[in-house]
């Protein structure tokens, strides 16, 4: 309690918080919020010529390239990208714990395999394998969501290797360890709940991240399929438009910078509230 | 220090044999047909087949990873398969778009950087302070397609100042190493003011203040030549990042960089081309950490290169 205590008291995070909210409460409750089909192609929602309407009474941020509304599909673009958003960095933090924490409690030999794992991913072209990876596989919801998590999770395992390392030269690990207790014991018992802080800061901070890739995996057409919504493929969809119709690409792009903002905001507010040594440096 | 390098260059050969494994590997498993691919909608399975046998398709798997390593130690990257040329000759050409347009991003970065975190830490607290960081925020949170398309909307379009893309003239590198430029100085500015807030209330810095320094002379000579160091470490990851994937920039502004050859390559499954571009982006990666590793003594000595050890 005391941690959102303090957190409360920064007014950035909790506009931060507030927009996340309300994102996640649009995306929720996408189909009643929209207030137009997001897949429906209205015939008046061109203009003679076929062109996009600009912004109007009717079209609250006017019409895509095929006649269907802006807003709606932005607000069922939320909804993708939550979605990709938890999904991918659920497995990115799992992943990165399991392999940070084993890690670091077993060292020797395994520890040093999984860790050099993580060197060699470190020198993996990040964007580039997320690249290949999208391109060769169908594109889906989930495997863009993959592909992100294949590439986020080594940073979770650094940390909470680094951290877990110190852990166990502590006494308490000593102490359970001669109280007989089962390595599977002290790891879920006494070292899990350690690491907790570090993987909410960087589990939120993932999401901003996540946003981003899913957001530039749709603009170069290998992220989320057509016509699901996303931020990122509204913009691809859009973007011959987008000289005569600058609306197409403005909006959905703020979007997708309000939500990775926010996120950023909140994941860094945590971390100088998570982690009293870092403060100092931070403002 | 020669035994120090000797086991950085072991690891790093170690770790670019790894990537090679992985990315062979990856590339071999994936649902994607490449000899289909080369053959065309219409072809027949005869033709099909013919294709795989000449690429050597048909063999195991190790068989053609070994083919692919001792080409490898050859400096034979092998033969893009739809661009029927050297891999190697590919990547060189690319090369000098990609080396330029890097400088003048990281050129431009350490500029604005630098800047405006030394006037970040030097008005800490302030509206300057404020407004600075809060920009760097979003420039850090900005994708850089959305980057792009701005900066073309604005520059290219509306105000007509310089081209929408393309490569050739000073003015067609603007645009490009703007975006990257601008966005990166995010990370820079804000490692930056970190730095300089904390050698301002350093010792050294008050002292040489009571000695009567100039407010200038203590910002730059006294503090910032002790909070440059984490600077070399972010150029040293960003020349990596930069080698591997300036590929939505270069892609946007029809840069002809290495970033859009890895583009086109994976579009068509052209896996020799991506192979090499992986690779050539990997040994960018280990070598912009060891370069950052190995400066970072010679500007601050105090800094001791530990043995053999990756970060």
């Amino acid at each position: 309690m005391t941690v959102v205590r303090e957190l409360l008291k920064k007014k950035l995070i909790i506009a931060a918080i507030i927009i996340i909210a309300l994102i996640a409460f649009v995306a929720l409750l996408a189909d009643i919020v929209a207030p137009h089909d997001p897949n429906k192609q209205y015939f008046e929602g061109l203009t003679i010529e076929g062109a996009p309407l600009a912004p109007n009474s009717e079209f609250l941020m006017g019409t895509d390239l095929l006649g269907r509304d802006l807003l709606s599909r932005i607000i069922h673009g939320a909804r993708t990208s939550l979605i990709i958003g938890l999904i991918a960095n659920g497995v990115a933090v799992t992943l990165g714990a399991f392999v940070g924490l084993l890690a670091g409690f077993l060292r020797g030999k395994t520890g040093a395999i999984l860790m050099r794992m993580t060197d060699l991913m470190m020198a993996f072209p990040a964007l580039l394998l997320a690249i290949t990876l999208a391109a060769i596989f169908e594109p889906s919801l989930i495997i863009v969501a993959l592909v992100i998590a294949m590439v986020n999770w080594v940073q979770v395992a650094r940390v909470v290797y680094t951290q877990t390392v110190s852990l166990t030269e502590r006494d308490f690990i000593q102490a359970s360890h001669s109280l007989g207790a089962t390595n599977g014991r002290i790891l879920r018992r006494h070292l899990l709940p350690h690491v907790v802080p570090t993987l909410l800061v960087y589990g939120t901070l993932g999401v901003a991240t996540t946003v981003l890739l899913e957001a530039t995996l749709s603009f170069l057409g290998i992220g989320v399929r057509p016509p699901t919504p996303s931020w990122g493929n509204i913009i691809f969809e859009n973007q011959t438009y987008f000289v005569t119709a600058p609306w197409l690409v403005f909006f959905p792009a703020a979007a997708i910078l309000l939500l990775a903002v926010s996120f950023n905001l909140l994941g860094d507010g945590l971390r100088d509230v998570l982690d009293p040594t870092q403060r100092g440096r931070k403002s | 220090m020669i035994r120090y390098l000797g086991g950085r260059i072991l690891q790093a050969v170690l770790v670019l044999l790894g990537v090679t494994f992985v990315t062979f590997f990856l590339l071999y498993v994936l649902p994607a047909d490449p000899a289909r691919q080369i053959a065309g909608r219409s072809a027949t399975p005869e033709s099909v087949q013919n294709i795989r046998e000449q690429l050597g398709l048909d063999k195991s798997f190790f068989e053609q990873f070994f083919t692919y390593l001792g080409n490898l130690l050859q400096g034979d990257l092998g033969r893009s398969y739809i661009q029927k040329t050297d891999v190697s000759e590919l990547v060189s050409s690319r090369l000098a778009p990609t080396l330029l347009l890097m400088v003048a991003a990281i050129g431009l970065e350490l500029m604005i950087g630098i800047f405006v975190g030394v006037l970040a830490a030097r008005r800490k607290g302030k509206t300057t302070d404020n407004v600075i960081m809060g920009t760097s925020f979003v420039a850090v949170s900005t994708p850089q397609f959305i980057a792009a398309i701005l900066f073309l909307f604005v520059f290219a379009i509306t105000l007509e100042w310089l081209p929408i893309g393309g490569y050739g003239t000073p003015q067609h590198l603007i645009l490009p190493a703007l975006t990257l430029g601008v966005l990166g100085a995010g990370w820079y500015g804000r490692m930056v003011r970190s730095s300089m807030i904390e050698a301002l209330n350093q010792d050294y810095a008050r002292t040489a203040r009571a000695k009567g320094a100039s407010e200038r002379r203590i910002v730059w000579v006294h503090a910032f030549r002790n909070a440059g160091l984490p600077l070399v470490a972010l150029i040293g990851i960003d020349i990596g990042i930069f080698m591997g994937g300036i590929v939505i920039v270069e892609s946007v502004f029809g840069w002809p960089g290495i970033g859009q050859l890895a583009w086109q390559a994976i579009q068509r499954i052209d896996i020799p081309v991506i192979m090499g571009v992986t690779l050539i982006a990997a040994i960018a990666i280990v070598l912009g950490n060891l370069l950052a590793d190995l400066l970072a003594p010679l500007i601050d000595p105090r800094v001791k290169l530990k043995g053999g050890k990756n970060r």
